[in-house]
């Protein structure tokens, strides 16, 4: 994430979409460049489009075709129409996926999204220790496998050390992944805990662009810490907080380790989220038409959710400055 | 540079990253073939076998992969894929059908396999159903009681009796009378004392290994197979499955139902991943649990327990029951090496090798000259392994079963595993699985 100062008199540039300081229509390089910087561009574009193109345009372009085919892959791709689609529609373990997931993805967020505030907030207000912040991203270095197995241990019901704790406490065991009304929450919040640092930081980043004087300012003025947090913080890290919620909404969506290594999808499809859904369909049952349809339907799901959080939270633009 | 230069450069790297991803094939060449299994136990047994194989065929080599049991079907579905098979891999029974259908297993008739050379049904399982065959006979297992013997011991349930058991799914027989005796409290109250308390059990009767998806191998097939019960309408290749069948669901019904009266370790305690059956006797919390052959020596292995063997209870239907399953060695239909793989093959699958194999007491190889050197392996390591090979032996006292055989095993699985944790964790009614049982059949009319 770059926010950089570059552009004078504005304290800080515009934050893109994607995070990336844009310029001024002043600073746009004149119409009438010379072709060798045309061809130089073109060199330094090609190998990132050659990327995108294979890795990115062909295997989309080829799962939307897949999605109207019956394929399974050893043997050519026949060609059905919509068939994948109106089993989708009729599928009920296809409708509990996408709701499993939605259930996670709030949960998720929500946690998440609220902690890495207040930890963010928190480093920038009463510390400036290096070492306090590689604390706080500590979990994030972890793959979400490894924190899955990890977690998978600790909450076991009868042998894991989190359930003895609880029984010391005198609350009793929990089956926290074995129970269809623990199990998505469980998961959700071993996820929090593996990336609540990232996001921290990221929003700390976002912090740290907020000129200083304001809170001085503001503190001269006689606003307390919450009344600052309320009119000064939140304000002017909207577009950066709203950048941080499409990444990790999207990344949200596509859980897929920390099932497989915990739940396997279980307890009675209770934590099937989609990605799981789409990867039995595909890898176990051989059913790869139909996995790219409900592929192509998340993707579709996904879009709309960016384009509605883009424009809501109108994190194209600053209130700074 | 010149942007010539620089689309020739590009061209290049994709040119290599293309031819980098295809080819390979797994280290096979004209003198070398590939073997791929699962069981890391089992490896030394087969690399004892491949010495002897190499000895008598000069120029061959066998590689030998080994990969864990998940990873393992993944990497071959993706060698399939990318056309980097194994020339020769461990095949099982439920995953057989799938890839017989997929046409990527090469037909293996005329290497001389004759079913009468093994225990009984092994070979016939892997014949497709255009009635060739797709696998060499490898090795077979059946379930049996392990116990606790100080548990056992305490609760004053000797080994005659514990082989003596008998069940119905009415009130559960003398088996159910065991694993209420065996189940004790926080109070140290038995489960068929007055003031039990099934909500603070200390330790359990029985463990559990879950739902049992479509199979219950270690699960429910014992009862539903001695009630009379079959999966399907033909013993190998059935077009109905019968999970709508009365029998069936009574049956699992009163199965699940111990967990409900505190006897059985109940569903939210089991994890395929982190708390298995054997994992639940190991940490004391649970008394005895139906176990697969194929665990012999981690129970064994247990320090500071004495665990003990005993047959399956008698049922309904008079006798006991017993899954029997066998895995087999199959030949990828795109084996580099097709020539080296029949005779890794046909080796695998004879007399010889299967005695070497036997002789590391590690598995009941598919021979009755390799189970004969494998029970005597076990019995030189102090274990009796009477409860899972009698059955095979007893054919009056004993029936024995194998995995349903049939098309979209893993439409199957993707059915009824949801389903049977429903009716095990959430307690919804058995009958539910009429549904199931219609929505599976309907896959198979496809």
């Amino acid at each position: 994430m770059t926010i950089a100062s570059s552009s004078p008199p504005s304290p800080l540039p515009s934050v893109g979409a994607a995070g990336i300081a844009t310029t001024s229509r002043t600073d746009r390089p004149r119409a009438d460049g010379s072709r060798g910087d045309g061809r130089l561009a073109a060199v330094f574009v090609a190998p990132a489009l050659l990327g995108f193109v294979v890795f990115l345009l062909w295997p989309t372009l080829r799962g939307v075709y897949l999605s109207f085919t019956r394929f399974n892959l050893l043997t050519p791709a026949q060609w059905v129409g919509i068939d994948n689609y109106v089993r989708m529609v009729h599928d009920p373990i296809f409708w509990n996926s996408l709701r499993v997931t939605v259930e996670y993805v709030v949960i998720n967020i929500g946690v998440q999204t609220v902690s890495a505030l207040a930890i963010a907030v928190l480093l920038q207000r009463l510390t400036q220790s290096a070492v306090l912040r590689g604390i706080v991203l500590t979990p994030y270095l972890m793959s979400n496998v490894v924190a899955g197995i990890v977690w998978l241990w600790i909450l076991d019901t009868q042998l894991g050390i989190g359930n003895e704790i609880l029984v010391a406490l005198g609350v009793g065991r929990v089956p926290f992944l074995a129970d269809e009304t623990w199990a998505i929450p469980t998961i959700a919040l071993i996820n929090v805990w593996r990336h609540v640092g990232y996001t921290a930081l990221l929003l700390f980043a976002g912090l740290q662009a907020i000129p200083g004087d304001m809170y001085e300012a503001a503190k001269v003025d006689g606003a307390s810490e919450w009344r600052m947090f309320w009119r000064i913080t939140m304000p002017l890290l909207r577009p950066v907080l709203a950048v941080v919620l499409i990444m990790t909404v999207i990344g949200s969506f596509q859980v897929f380790d920390t099932v497989a290594v915990t739940t396997r999808g279980g307890p009675a499809d209770a934590t099937n989220v989609l990605q799981y859904y789409i990867y039995g369909a595909a890898f176990a049952r051989f059913q790869f038409g139909y996995a790219s349809a409900m592929s192509v339907a998340l993707l579709v799901v996904l879009g709309a959710i960016t384009f509605v959080q883009y424009r809501l939270t109108r994190a194209d633009r600053t209130d700074l400055g | 540079m010149r942007m010539r230069a620089v689309t020739a450069l590009t061209g290049a790297l994709a040119l290599s990253l293309v031819s980098g991803c295809a080819g390979g094939g797994a280290g096979s060449s004209a003198r070398t073939v590939t073997y791929w299994l699962w069981d890391a136990n089992q490896q030394p047994a087969y690399e004892a076998c491949a010495e002897d194989f190499e000895k008598q065929n000069p120029g061959l080599k066998v590689k030998i992969t080994q990969l864990g049991w998940d990873d393992y079907w993944t990497k071959l579905t993706a060698s399939f894929i990318a056309g980097t098979e194994p020339d020769v891999f461990t095949d099982h029974i439920q995953k057989f059908g799938q890839f017989a259908d997929l046409k990527v297993l090469e037909p293996l008739d005329d290497l001389g396999i004759d079913d009468a050379d093994y225990q009984p049904g092994l070979g016939a399982n892997w014949r497709g159903q255009d009635g060739r065959r797709y696998g060499a006979p490898k090795d077979w297992d059946t379930v049996a009681l392990f116990y606790n013997r100080a548990m056992a011991r305490e609760a004053g349930l000797t080994p005659d009796r514990l082989n003596d058991l008998s069940w119905n799914p009415e009130d559960g027989g003398t088996f159910e009378k065991a694993v209420a005796h065996l189940t004790v409290d926080s109070l140290g109250r038995r489960g068929d004392e007055p003031g039990f308390d099934k909500d603070h059990v200390a330790v359990y009767g029985l463990a559990t290994n879950g739902g049992g998806d479509g199979d219950g191998q270690t699960q429910w097939s014992t009862f539903t197979a001695s009630a009379g019960w079959t999966y399907t309408d033909r013993a190998r290749w059935g077009t109905r499955y019968r999970y709508d069948s009365k029998t069936f669901q009574s049956v699992v019904e009163w199965y699940f139902g111990l967990a409900g009266k505190g006897y059985m370790v109940p569903f939210t305690d089991y994890n395929s991943q982190s708390n298995q059956a054997n994992t639940q006797v190991a940490a004391g919390k649970a008394a005895a649990s139906f176990d697969g052959a194929w665990m012999i020596s981690s129970y064994d292995g247990f320090k500071g327990m004495d665990i003990g063997t005993a047959v399956t209870p008698a049922g309904p239907a008079g006798r006991r029951a017993t899954m029997m399953n066998g895995l087999a060695d199959s030949i990828t239909r795109n084996a580099r090496n097709k020539q080296g793989a029949r005779k890794w093959v046909a080796y695998l699958a004879s007399d010889e090798c299967q005695r070497t194999v036997g002789g590391y007491g590690i598995v009941f190889p598919a021979t009755p000259g390799g189970t004969e050197a494998a029970v005597a392996a076990y019995r030189k390591k102090g274990i009796d392994v009477g409860a899972f090979t009698e059955p095979v032996a007893d054919k009056e006292r004993f029936a024995t079963f194998s995995y349903p055989i049939t098309d979209y095993a893993a439409d199957v699985y993707a059915l009824m595993h949801p389903a049977m944790q429903d009716i095990f964790g959430n307690g919804k009614p058995v009958s539910g699985l009429d549904r199931t049982n219609s929505q599976i059949n309907l896959i198979l009319d496809q």
